[in-house]
């Protein structure tokens, strides 16, 4: 009761005049910020701290918090239309819903990912009020072992997927895990992996680059190479009640996504390493796991939307958590977020919600209206969106190439990072045309820097024993866990052989 | 309508001080944006500060651009060198240095960087190193905590190996005869995590990183690693003070690329003493425990010579 007391006052505070104007100016900034490749909230809270200033703490704060908000929502918009993924935290949106637009239903899938981006970002918030002090301790409880038990379960639901060829999806792990451990190392600070002394690469491989490469150029060359020159365009409608038809079935088919993704996505958020990219990847990855039918993921079903979408907002809040609660930040975005309330003279930490409690609920009463504006705003401009949509193949190619190479350029302003890019973009388009799933290296590359110096952690606190994974309480289960999806494809095999060689015996 | 004016009156302060700081200025003044490196990832100590030192700068309209905050953390900040001896504009490039400054060209003599040819610009600060457990250890002094570690088997955490918290544990191990596990993290805001959460026994974080947890009686300062006792745990006994003479400190300065012109190095010397001397850094250095350490340029060189040397010792007995 004292709670819904404390968070009605929060809202309040963040129903005054000044605050709703910066939530709708914030999420509006945020939702175009996400949309651009290579420009994410990471970049879009740095450049606009310093606006911060002008105004008090608490209004400040919720500005950014409202365009940390909006770019989740806008990560999703390119990602769909141009098949580029927006922001880190999208890459995974690009899986289903590149091929949903391409299909001609890119509103439908633009529709789902604002919905589970709503009910992500409201779930994440029921939760955060209720349970902040409790979920605190929680993180507390996560050390190097039970993270990298985490990370392994992110592989296992990446491997043990039915459908897609297990040798082709572990080499691909592989070449992400590879890509991942170029520059240098954390632990020791040497260089690895520097290939002919190039020195872009001592700061290793940005994912994002490897990401755009990917889905932006290798999808672009694909989509050259199998129209053969004709002019095409993409058939994309919209009326009203277009909109609501799409909402009914992208909620039908993407309901399942959308729990998991605001559940699976919030805890991951909440834990100091992770953040909102690997969060929207594993719920991506389970949604799949947990289908009636994982074929159709991949081939544009709206729950592979629904889950990274649901979760990316869920995560995001989530990630403020540990940012408040242990002064610790859950994602790079609030790391600056941190340093922001550290210039306004708040110190973040165990001691803010007994310090600070107008501060603290006025922060999160505006991401419940954040929330609400950030639905709103984008389903105003998803027409324009498609609209984009419906230009010639030939005015988008140059569009995405352009922001491709933007996008590849921005995250380290490196020209090296661009000519990387474009190789990958060419890597990919022939591994597609081998029937390589590109997916699980991305996710590697992502979750690669997470697990291998938890790994390395682990083994020095157990002087190198493999037991610390399955004898600690929470890290136990969860390496059973993910060994038994890792294996599953293997005793599904060995059970169909054995069980054709009974009827071939009988 | 208050807004307005008081974003109005702001704006004019400002301006009034931008003024009459520019009119004794160099010849020199930012014509872009300025490159702000720092060599360490978001939201560890160094980034704090440099974002700080940003604020000020913005709020107080002290640049004619702006500071933009970049960070290179790679390789124990050895991208943030490699980058800044490769700048094609040394004018418009500074670096946010911490002690992995001297130690990082020292551990990696190939990188081929020599600090000697970077230019200084301000010595903002020292910050100090403390030993933390956690509180239910039920270890409240340092005697103690000596006993327990005999015991074997103790394991405490910090950042990259051959970076500044192993130079100190390296320390504690030689001088007091200790075997103690050691695990690298990313960052010290890593390391107060994991000693809250009791993943590690021990650290030996700044004031700065183990602040939250203090606060909220989670984990107790056994010794301090400075040359007086600190004024924000007046309680704590320094080192020195239990009979070894060892003090260690992370250096927060600002440095210019190599090759900057003498009147860009004025202006950003000019620039940061302006920082330094404004009410706000004094609060910060106050709240975050730092050590004022001002140096002008001539100065700082000397200092950079004694901690290349004083570096050596350490990574020398370390055996790095």
């Amino acid at each position: 009761m004292e709670i819904l007391g404390l968070l009605t006052d929060g809202v309040l505070v963040s129903l005054m005049p000044i605050n709703i104007i910066l939530i709708l100016i914030g999420v509006t900034l945020g939702l175009f910020i996400g949309a651009m490749p290579g420009l994410g909230s990471v970049n879009g809270v740095a450049i606009l701290l310093p606006i911060t200033f002008l105004v008090p703490p608490g209004s400040a704060i919720i500005f950014l918090a409202a365009i940390y908000y909006g770019a989740m929502y806008g990560g999703a918009i390119s990602s769909i239309t141009l098949g580029i993924p927006g922001a880190s935290t999208a890459v995974a949106t690009t899986f289903d819903g590149r091929p949903l637009a391409l299909s001609g239903r890119a509103s439908l899938a633009l529709v789902t990912a604002a919905i589970a981006s709503f009910i992500g970002g409201t779930v994440s918030n029921v939760l955060f009020t209720i349970f902040a002090p409790l979920l605190a301790t929680v993180a507390l409880a996560f050390g190097p072992p039970e993270i990298f038990a985490l990370m392994l379960l992110a592989f296992a639901t990446f491997v043990g997927l039915g459908g897609d060829d297990i040798p082709k999806t572990i080499l691909s792990i592989c070449l992400g895990l590879v890509f991942a451990a170029v520059g240098f190392d954390e632990i020791s600070g040497a260089p690895r992996l520097v290939f002919f002394d190039i020195t872009g690469f001592l700061h290793g491989i940005n994912f994002l680059v490897l990401a755009i490469g990917v889905y932006g150029i290798g999808e672009m060359i694909w989509t050259i190479e199998s129209t053969r020159g004709e002019i095409t365009t993409t058939e994309a409608r919209m009326s009203l009640k277009g909109i609501i038809t799409d909402s009914k079935e992208g909620m039908r088919r993407g309901w399942k996504g959308t729990a998991i993704g605001s559940f699976l996505g919030f805890f991951v958020g909440i834990l100091p390493a992770a953040g909102a990219t690997p969060g929207s990847l594993m719920s991506y990855g389970v949604a799949k796991l947990m289908a009636k039918n994982p074929k159709e993921f991949g081939k544009g079903h709206p729950g592979g939307v629904a889950a990274p979408e649901a979760a990316n907002n869920s995560a995001s809040t989530g990630a403020m958590l540990p940012m408040l609660t242990l002064g610790i930040p859950g994602s790079p975005t609030t790391a600056i977020l941190l340093g922001g309330m550290v210039i306004w003279g708040l110190t973040p930490g165990p001691r803010l919600f007994t310090d600070q409690p107008e501060f603290v609920w006025g922060l999160i009463g505006s991401f419940y209206i954040s929330n609400i504006f950030a639905l709103i705003v984008n389903l105003a401009f998803i027409p324009l969106f498609i609209w984009m949509l419906r230009m010639p193949f030939t005015v988008l190619a140059p569009l995405i190439f352009v922001l491709s190479v933007v996008g590849g350029y921005a995250a380290t302003q490196d020209m090296h990072d661009v000519w990387l890019m474009l190789g990958f973009g060419f890597g990919a388009f022939f591994l597609r045309k081998l029937d390589y799933p590109l997916a699980p290296a991305v996710l590697a590359i992502v979750l690669g820097p997470i697990a291998e110096p938890t790994l390395r952690q682990s083994l020095l606190l157990s002087s190198g024993d493999a037991t610390i994974f399955f004898t600690r309480p929470i890290a136990g289960p969860i390496t059973i866990i993910a060994i038994i999806l890792i294996l599953l494809p293997l005793f599904k095999l060995i059970a169909g052989k054995m069980r054709r060689a009974g009827t071939t015996q009988a | 309508m208050t807004l307005t004016k008081r974003m109005f009156v702001q704006m004019a302060g400002a301006a009034a001080l931008a003024g009459a700081f520019a009119a004794p200025a160099a010849a020199f003044e930012p014509t872009k944006p300025v490159d702000f490196v720092i060599m360490a990832g978001a939201g560890g100590g160094a980034d704090q500060i440099a974002r700080f030192l940003q604020s000020v700068a913005e709020k107080k309209d002290l640049t004619s651009r702006p500071l933009v905050p970049n960070n290179k953390g790679g390789g124990s900040g050895a991208e943030a060198l490699i980058a800044l001896k490769g700048t094609s504009d040394p004018d418009h490039t500074i670096l946010v240095t911490l002690n992995s400054f001297f130690t990082t060209p020292l551990r990696q003599e190939n990188l081929g960087i020599d600090i000697q040819t970077f230019t200084p610009v301000a010595m903002m600060g020292v910050d100090p190193f403390v030993l933390w457990v956690h509180k239910d250890s039920g270890i409240t002094t340092f005697e103690d905590w000596l006993a327990k570690v005999k015991e074997g088997g103790y394991i405490m955490g910090g950042t990259g190996k051959g970076q500044e918290d192993s130079l100190v544990i390296t320390f504690l191990e030689q001088n007091y005869d200790l075997d103690i596990k050691y695990i690298p993290y990313k960052g010290g805001g890593a390391v107060a995590k994991d000693l809250a959460g009791q993943q590690i026994m021990a650290s030996v974080n700044n004031p700065a990183e183990a602040k939250g947890f203090y606060a909220s009686g989670d984990v107790v300062p056994l010794v301090a690693f400075s040359d007086e006792r600190l004024a924000a745990f007046p309680d704590v006994p320094t080192v020195k003070e239990l009979g070894k003479d060892f003090s260690y400190y992370n250096q927060r300065a600002v440095v210019g690329a190599p090759g900057m012109s003498d009147e860009a190095a004025a202006y950003y010397q000019e620039l940061f003493k302006t920082i330094y001397d404004t009410q706000e850094w004094q609060d910060y250095m106050t709240s975050e425990s730092l050590s004022p350490l001002w140096m002008g340029p001539d100065e700082q060189k000397a200092y950079w010579n004694t901690q290349v040397e004083r570096h050596k010792e350490l990574l020398a007995a370390m055996g790095e």
